[in-house]
């Protein structure tokens, strides 16, 4: 294998595995009550520029901007539930699309006014650096988001399957009436979900923000990738978003580096649709 | 069961009104919220007659010429939201600067066009007003906008689009309506190639651009520099993919070799293979056609995967973006660009416009803005020339146009249209990124600083 081709594959691994982190706050949500957030791609968004504040008014990198960024993206996602999706909730699907659109575009347009429409950039080498592994060149803000998107994807997995409060929460997600009768009360779980979805969009931001531009409309390109990941991985399951990522992050890569870069999204939408002819609940979703 | 009644309160008093269409004469209600609503039914059909019979009035009075034009309704159609917002928002800022150069007087911006008096001097002062719309970066948007700038806002005149593959769109619709539309900007060959009678642009287009980079890299090699191998890295709409084309035309022409062309879209997320791709081939130049973003993204992309060509030319668009230079500037020193704008020496009318617009937005103004605050000139003053806001006197007015260069404010040899609308005197020199700003390079007559060879990037 070619050291070029070997590159291709890590660097499409890394980006896999962010693609499954911002991800996962999406399939989160909907596993939890059947709701898309079309305001996830801009919870991104908002949380990049959060990183951007943090170092420019604290100088800081991603570690002090990760957890900044993932209490107040927790604390809009609530306020988020408890203002908006509640309510919509009740109503028809449409009102649940539009609802969260409504705020995508809240989101996105307040930003053109607070901050303008200008690109934004993180220092090169905030995180530091890039290694050199045998002509294998690996930047470690990728190498740093890539790892912490692998681990909490999984930890949110073991939170879901293993402790209480995940059972629990998975109990709303089965029959929120049945839950409510064992004494679980489903609003406050929903509205923990949508804290903990907002939470991990928000160390993504964080993240993404070390290596990616900045700016009010990045969102937009970003959640195509996140509403593809969660429908190939199937709607609600962890597990299969973080699979799905790393699958699309990988062939996107390799078929841009062997077949062109105008072909790869082909590639992948062909791959994606092939994949939902066949298991239409994704790769690792539920029937 | 709460839903379905407030349906039935909704339906009750509209029947009720339409029944009353119908039968006017039974007054008989029996209701006082269906008496509300009839009335104010009548109230608005009242409003609205008013509004009709005041519109017809002006209407009126304009045609007959009672009514003094004081103002001429320009149509701005920009990118002020998408993934090229940023340089919308500039070409906006800078237009609004235009704008207050014409409609105020200006005396120390010496032969400007429109700059010393106030207003429109032959549509007895008029001033002007700029209508802003968003192309939303989709050429679907770019025509409806166009379509209602012209249609409700009744524009005299269209200035757009900033991406050539809107301007394609947009400038189909004013065709059709017979409306005079300036593109300040956009370069993509096919735009001038329709047989359009009212679409005209500014800037150097195509091919004047290729011959600059071909004499450009034909130099190098007669001095020396190894140049067997040209790629050209392009996004793939109208735009990216017309500049590459003519590009590798003109290498083609020159004996220069173009053994690489990777065209992407502006959208994407990453772009980590196509630097891989230019890495393997390892060529002697590469040739950007790219937005902002997707300039931003490569510029990163190609420092963390540890990689410079020996010559880095940004066509533009993307590299001229004011934000590209501030994030990534020092990441891509020594790459050269294109370009027909210098704020020259302090106190000279294009430094003073650019302090004006520095005042405005915190930057300097670059070249895609100046191109639009030039392209808004031109117009302003085919449309003064012509003394009236009838298209087809801007029309005649607009094909008349011979500015000098010093009634301009960018380094064009003048503004003079041949007969497909191309600005026959548009030229542009080389600039390069050293330091935190662009400098004059080439040609060496119009250079301020020395070219620094190779691409140094960081």
């Amino acid at each position: 294998m070619s050291m070029s081709l070997l590159q291709v594959l890590i660097g499409g691994l890394l980006l896999g595995a962010v693609y499954a982190l911002f991800s996962s706050g999406l399939t989160l949500i909907w596993g939890m009550m059947n709701v898309v957030n079309f305001a996830h791609g801009d919870f991104v968004m908002i949380a990049m520029y959060i990183a951007f504040m943090v170092w420019k008014l604290l100088g800081g990198g991603p570690f002090m901007a990760m957890p900044i960024a993932a209490m107040l993206l927790a604390t809009l996602g609530i306020i988020a539930y408890f203002a908006l999706v509640r309510h919509v909730m009740k109503g028809p699907m449409l009102a649940q699309i539009l609802g969260t659109f409504g705020l995508a575009l809240l989101l996105r347009y307040g930003m053109f006014w607070t901050f303008g429409a200008n690109f934004q950039s993180l220092p090169e080498n905030l995180v530091g650096g890039t290694y050199d592994l045998w002509g294998i060149r690996i930047q470690a803000s990728r190498l740093l988001a890539g790892t912490l998107a692998i681990i909490l994807t999984i930890a949110l997995h073991l939170m879901l399957t293993r402790t209480s409060l995940g059972s629990k929460m998975l109990a709303v997600a089965e029959d929120a009436t049945a839950a409510q009768l064992m004494g679980i009360r489903p609003d406050r779980m929903q509205a923990i979900a949508w804290g903990l979805a907002a939470g991990l969009t928000g160390i993504a931001g964080a993240l993404i923000a070390t290596f990616f531009y900045i700016s009010p409309t990045v969102g937009e390109t970003l959640a195509i990738i996140a509403f593809v990941t969660v429908s190939l991985g199937g709607f609600g399951s962890i597990t299969g978003a973080l699979v799905a990522g790393l699958l699309i992050g990988v062939i996107e890569s390799l078929s841009g580096y062997l077949i062109g870069a105008v072909y790869k999204d082909i590639v992948v939408y062909t791959i994606f649709i092939a994949v939902l002819w066949f298991r239409p609940q994704g790769l690792m979703g539920k029937n | 069961m709460n839903r379905a009644a407030g349906v039935l309160r909704g339906d009750g008093p509209r029947a009720n009104i339409i029944k009353n269409q119908h039968d006017k004469n039974r007054v008989d209600h029996g209701n006082a919220f269906v008496d509300r609503g009839w009335d104010m039914f009548k109230t608005i059909g009242l409003m609205k007659g008013t509004a009709i019979a005041g519109a017809a009035l002006i209407f009126g009075l304009g045609l007959t010429g009672a009514f003094a034009q004081n103002t001429v309704k320009i149509g701005a159609v920009y990118p002020l939201s998408g993934n090229a917002a940023s340089a919308g928002a500039s070409a906006k800022a800078a237009i609004e600067v235009a704008v207050d150069v014409i409609n105020n007087a200006h005396p120390e911006l010496g032969d400007l066009t429109l700059a010393r008096d106030a207003g429109l001097p032959n549509l007895n002062g008029a001033k002007v007003e700029v209508v802003f719309a968003d192309n939303q970066g989709t050429p679907a948007a770019g025509q409806n906008q166009t379509l209602r700038l012209i249609t409700e806002e009744k524009v005299h005149a269209v200035l757009g689009s900033y991406q050539s593959g809107i301007t394609l769109t947009a400038s189909a619709i004013a065709e059709k309506y017979g409306i005079p539309f300036l593109s300040p900007e956009s370069v993509a060959a096919n735009l001038t190639e329709r047989g359009f009678k009212w679409f005209f642009r500014t800037t150097p287009v195509a091919s004047d651009i290729a011959k600059i980079y071909m004499e450009f890299l034909t130099e190098m090699k007669a001095k020396g520099t190894k140049v067997d191998q040209i790629a050209i890295v392009n996004e793939n709409t109208e735009y990216g993919t017309s500049i590459a084309k003519v590009i590798r035309e003109a290498a083609q022409a020159n004996g220069l070799n173009v053994g690489l062309e990777i065209p992407y879209s502006a959208n994407t997320t990453d772009v980590q293979s196509q630097v891989l791709q230019l890495k393997d081939k390892n060529p002697d130049c590469i040739i950007f056609v790219s937005y902002t973003s997707d300039a931003i993204l490569y510029m990163k992309t190609m420092q963390a995967l540890g990689y410079k060509p020996p010559i880095l030319i940004g066509d533009n668009s993307g590299f001229s973006d004011a934000a590209f230079l501030k994030s990534v500037g020092s990441i891509a020193q020594g790459a050269i660009n294109r370009s027909a704008w210098s704020a020259g020496k302090p106190g000279s009318v294009t430094d003073r416009l650019n302090e004006m617009y520095k005042k405005k937005t915190g930057y300097d103004l670059d070249d895609s803005a100046g191109r639009a605050m030039q392209g808004f000139f031109t117009m302003v003053d085919a449309i003064n020339r012509a003394g009236s806001t009838d298209p087809n006197k801007i029309l005649t007015a607009l094909k008349a146009t011979d500015l000098k260069p010093n009634q301009l404010m960018m380094g064009y040899r003048g503004v003079k249209f041949d007969e497909k609308g191309n600005n026959i005197l548009a030229s542009a020199l080389l600039i390069q990124i050293q330091g935190s700003d662009y400098v004059a390079v080439w040609p060496k007559e119009s250079a301020t600083a020395p070219l620094q060879m190779p691409y140094k990037g960081w």
